[in-house]
């Protein structure tokens, strides 16, 4: 299970996140609500190790993550996919999905994991040979899906898969998505598209300006009338 | 000579050298794509090579031992630079570790001054690299058929890594982006290593062929190389290993065809209008012959 | 430059005084080196009073520009060379340079027009040269300014006709004096200091590396950029022509990648875009190297006996190069400058009925 206890991170003098406690147990999916500049991917960062807390603590079952090196975290198989896609664009997807379980050792476990990421995204099959570059926007979000998952992860990061993605290509991401959660793969995903993020989600967490100000179950958030208001309504005025 | 003749000639010529500039530039490329360095004291990579060479075949031990056992001496003197120089600068800005790198070049090259004295030795390379073949007109060096097989075998062997090889793949990874690579786990140290020794490897094989066509060495004798291998570099556009190659033989061709070309009172020039290229190069394309005619996005 | 402290609204005189007073310190030191020091120091001093001028010029370049240039010691050559062979007394351009064309070879120029001419060549090469650098970016442009220095080096050695070529370049009159060289220096301070403190300067040191902010601050920033360089060569050319009448015989390989080093080397440990921080970087490496390459040459220490060992002076050099850039890569005034007027107030406090600043 992930425990973010009271977690503070400055990025320079500003503070990017206060007091911040999340968890994550085993099997749970649990999403991370919040407009832009509120602190959400920096959560995800403070896990994988890319940033420090000043302050609070970052535990994966009994780990210490806020002392550990980046390398040794994905060696715990907590997997961040990141913001923005960052697939190699010069390779291949095969050669991007090898370097995914570049440090396992297990090769047929590795060769079926390929597989099995070519049935989620039977487009990712037919591309395979193609470098990444090429790939259209969605493609790319599935190919650093199959990425992370090729790395057989324990606890898999999502930071906005459905950013920049046209509605289509969305609803078969988050289709995935549903599929590794009912699989077992613990998630814990950022999302802006609030109603999509809400139909996976067992828990959420809202924040704003590096705090958490709304938490519970996918329920009780949906039912939230603020939630509602700033989030899932299609008045005009609601936009954020 | 007929004019094939002096064709074939002059072709052979401009492979020969441009391997050899091909060779210097690879490892160039690799560390710049991977840390964005220019590694200058990579020229002095082939400064040590030559001499452990040189030592051993003066104590009776013969070419290929003393060549072997040079190589070594380049690839680990550019595992110990990565390592002292170069690792506690990571993520510092670009001049200071350019700057660096050459305070790395000044320490190697008064080292070497120390040990040897300023003035250059002789390298008797064995027969084999003397050797000339006639053909009528044609004078064919045994040496630039060398450099030549040597190059593509190894240009071959390189291939073969950086697309069949975990660590390859993961060298080219880490140069496109290097945080997607460590979220990946790659052993980014790791990495860096291989990019560091696989240069210096090929650095010390030029120093042997380099040493061998002018028959010396001297403390200094890196800093000409390195410098036509980063214009190479450059030519293809920095970083890319291809566009390195690709660079290399441009410049061989280029040095070989202004030679020929330039009257006899300017050919001294040489140098000075290949480097007038350059620059004039880089105002039309500021990313090389393979780079993109953008501005790099800030 | 960091603005100083908010000051009462003073007169000229006021303002005027601490600058005054530190360089009557700095007349009343030279003229005690001039008349009362022995050969070695006088030497000493000159030298660091002509690096003055070559790193307070590079700084201009590397802070102002964004152009870190490596070959800058190009322009050296050039204003040393140019100045000299207008310099060179006619029998001796007879006997050395004697396919030198008619009207130069009649020619014998006084020491400041002929450093004037020598900068302002320098100036003039500049101009093609920063054109097509400003278009580049970051390491590019500092190995394309090495390509520049390699030209300069190649038209050095085979232009024998005007150069000598590879051979030394000997002859030249003496003309540097302590006194000469410092009005360079002072000179070269204050004008880079002026362009520093401007708020042109500021602006131009923000956006260095900011392509964006600089595009938004006008036009004309590749036009004043370009400006700030030949400027800065200009200073470096003169820099050449006092180097060249201290030394008096020099060849090509005086104006080596080493000694370019050299400079850089003074001017990141003093600290890029703090003039005062170029100023003290001078005066230690300057004392440093010597003091190292007196001790290259071998002494005794009591019963310890160190053999010469060439170079080693260099290899020193470097190591506290890395070890600046490692801990400390601001350099020692981190980009800021000596409050002069600070420290005049406070040793001569303000009278009373003045406001205290």
């Amino acid at each position: 299970m992930l425990a973010l206890e009271l977690v503070d991170i400055y990025y320079g003098h500003v503070q990017a996140l206060a007091a911040v406690s999340i968890s994550v147990r085993d099997g749970e999916l649990v999403t991370l609500l919040g407009a832009n500049g509120a602190g959400k991917s920096t959560v995800l960062m403070a896990v994988s190790g890319i940033v420090r807390p000043r302050a609070g603590s970052v535990r994966w079952n009994d780990t210490d993550l806020a002392a550990a090196s980046p390398y040794a975290i994905v060696g715990l198989g907590v997997i961040h996919c990141p913001e923005g896609r960052r697939i190699f664009g010069g390779l291949t997807v095969l050669e991007n999905l090898r370097m995914g379980a570049i440090r396992r050792k297990d090769r047929a476990a590795v060769r079926s994991d390929m597989e099995y990421v070519f049935s989620l995204f039977p487009v990712l099959g037919e591309r395979r040979h193609q470098s990444g570059a090429t790939l259209s926007g969605g493609e790319q979000q599935m190919l650093a899906i199959g990425r992370a998952l090729m790395a057989s992860p324990r606890l898999l990061l999502l930071d906005e898969p459905s950013l920049g993605l046209a509605p289509l290509v969305v609803k078969e991401i988050f289709r995935v998505i549903r599929e590794l959660h009912r699989r077992g793969v613990t998630i814990l995903l950022v999302e802006q598209n609030v109603r999509q993020a809400l139909t996976v989600a067992d828990r959420g967490y809202v924040l704003s300006s590096g705090r958490v100000t709304l938490a519970g179950t996918g329920a009780e958030l949906r039912a939230n009338p603020e939630i509602e208001q700033a989030y899932l309504s299609t008045a005009p005025e609601a936009t954020r | 000579m007929t004019p094939l003749e002096l064709l074939l000639q002059q072709l052979i010529n401009a492979v020969s050298i441009g391997s050899l500039y091909a060779l210097m530039a690879i490892g160039l490329a690799m560390v710049f794509g991977i840390l964005r360095l220019i590694n200058f004291a990579h020229g002095d990579l082939i400064m040590v090579g030559s001499y452990v060479a040189l030592l051993l075949m003066g104590l009776g031990f013969p070419f290929l031992a003393a060549a072997a056992a040079g190589i070594a001496a380049s690839t680990i003197a550019g595992l110990i630079m990565e390592r002292v120089a170069y690792r506690p600068l990571r993520g510092a800005h670009e001049i200071s570790m350019l700057l660096t790198s050459f305070s790395v070049t000044i320490f190697l090259e008064n080292l070497a001054i120390i040990l040897f004295r300023p003035t250059s030795r002789p390298f008797t390379a064995p027969p084999i690299l003397r050797s000339v073949i006639e053909r009528g007109q044609l004078r064919i060096a045994g040496l630039d058929l060398i450099a030549i097989a040597v190059t593509a075998v190894l240009l071959l062997c390189l291939t073969l890594f950086v697309r069949r090889t975990d660590t390859g793949i993961a060298m080219r990874a880490a140069s496109q982006d290097m945080l997607a690579a460590r979220l990946m786990g790659i052993n980014v140290n790791r990495v860096i290593a291989a990019a560091f020794a696989i240069g210096s490897l090929l650095a010390g094989v030029v120093g042997l062929l380099w040493s061998a066509r002018v028959g010396k060495v001297d403390p200094l004798m890196g800093f000409n190389p390195v410098l036509k291998a980063f214009v190479a570099s450059v030519i293809g556009g920095l970083g890319s290993i291809p566009g390195a190659v690709i660079g290399a033989y441009v410049l061989g061709a280029l040095e070989i065809l202004l030679q020929g070309l330039l009257p006899s009172a300017l050919t001294p020039f040489r140098d000075a209008f290949v480097f007038a290229i350059l620059i004039a190069l880089l105002l039309f394309r500021p990313n090389g012959i393979l780079g993109s005619t953008e501005r790099e996005k800030i | 430059m960091e603005p100083s402290a908010p000051q009462s609204p003073s007169s000229l005189p006021v303002r005027l005084a601490a600058p005054a007073a530190l360089l009557a310190l700095l007349a009343a030191l030279l003229a005690a080196a001039a008349f009362l020091a022995g050969d070695y120091v006088q030497r000493i001093v000159i030298i660091i009073g002509i690096n003055v001028v070559l790193v307070v010029s590079l700084n201009l370049s590397n802070g102002f520009t964004g152009v870190f240039s490596l070959g800058h010691v190009g322009f050296m050559a050039i204003g040393a060379y140019t100045a000299s062979i207008l310099t060179l007394p006619v029998n001796l351009k007879a006997v050395n340079l004697p396919s030198l064309p008619g009207w130069l070879g009649h020619l014998a120029l006084p020491f400041l027009p002929a450093t004037l001419i020598g900068g302002l060549v320098a100036a003039a090469v500049a101009f093609p040269v920063g054109l097509s650098l400003m278009r580049l970016r970051g390491a590019y442009i500092s190995v394309a300014t090495l390509g520049f220095l390699v030209i300069v080096q190649v038209v050095l050695v085979n232009w024998d006709p005007v150069t000598r070529g590879a051979r030394t370049f000997a002859g030249v009159p003496g003309f540097t004096t302590i006194g000469n060289a410092w009005i360079w220096a002072v000179a070269a301070i204050y004008v880079v200091w002026r362009i520093g403190s401007s708020a042109f300067g500021r602006g131009m040191r923000a956006s260095r590396d900011n392509e964006i902010a600089a595009l938004s601050l006008g036009v004309n920033v590749l036009r004043a950029r370009l400006l700030a360089f030949c400027v800065s060569a200009f200073l470096t050319g003169a820099a050449g022509s006092l180097w060249a009448h201290f030394i008096t015989s020099f060849s090509p390989k005086s104006f080596s990648f080493t000694q370019a080093f050299g400079i850089i080397t003074m001017l990141v440990i003093g600290g890029m875009g703090s003039v005062s921080g170029s100023v003290i970087g001078v005066v230690l490496i300057t004392v440093l190297s010597e003091l190292l390459r007196n001790a290259e040459r071998g002494f005794d220490l009591g019963a310890l006996h160190m053999p010469p060992l060439y170079g080693a002076s260099q290899i020193l050099m470097a190591v506290v190069f890395v070890l600046v850039i490692v801990f400390r890569p601001a350099g020692i005034m981190g980009g800021r400058e000596i409050d002069i007027r600070g420290i005049f107030r406070r040793i001569v406090p303000p009278k009373r009925g003045r406001k205290a600043a």
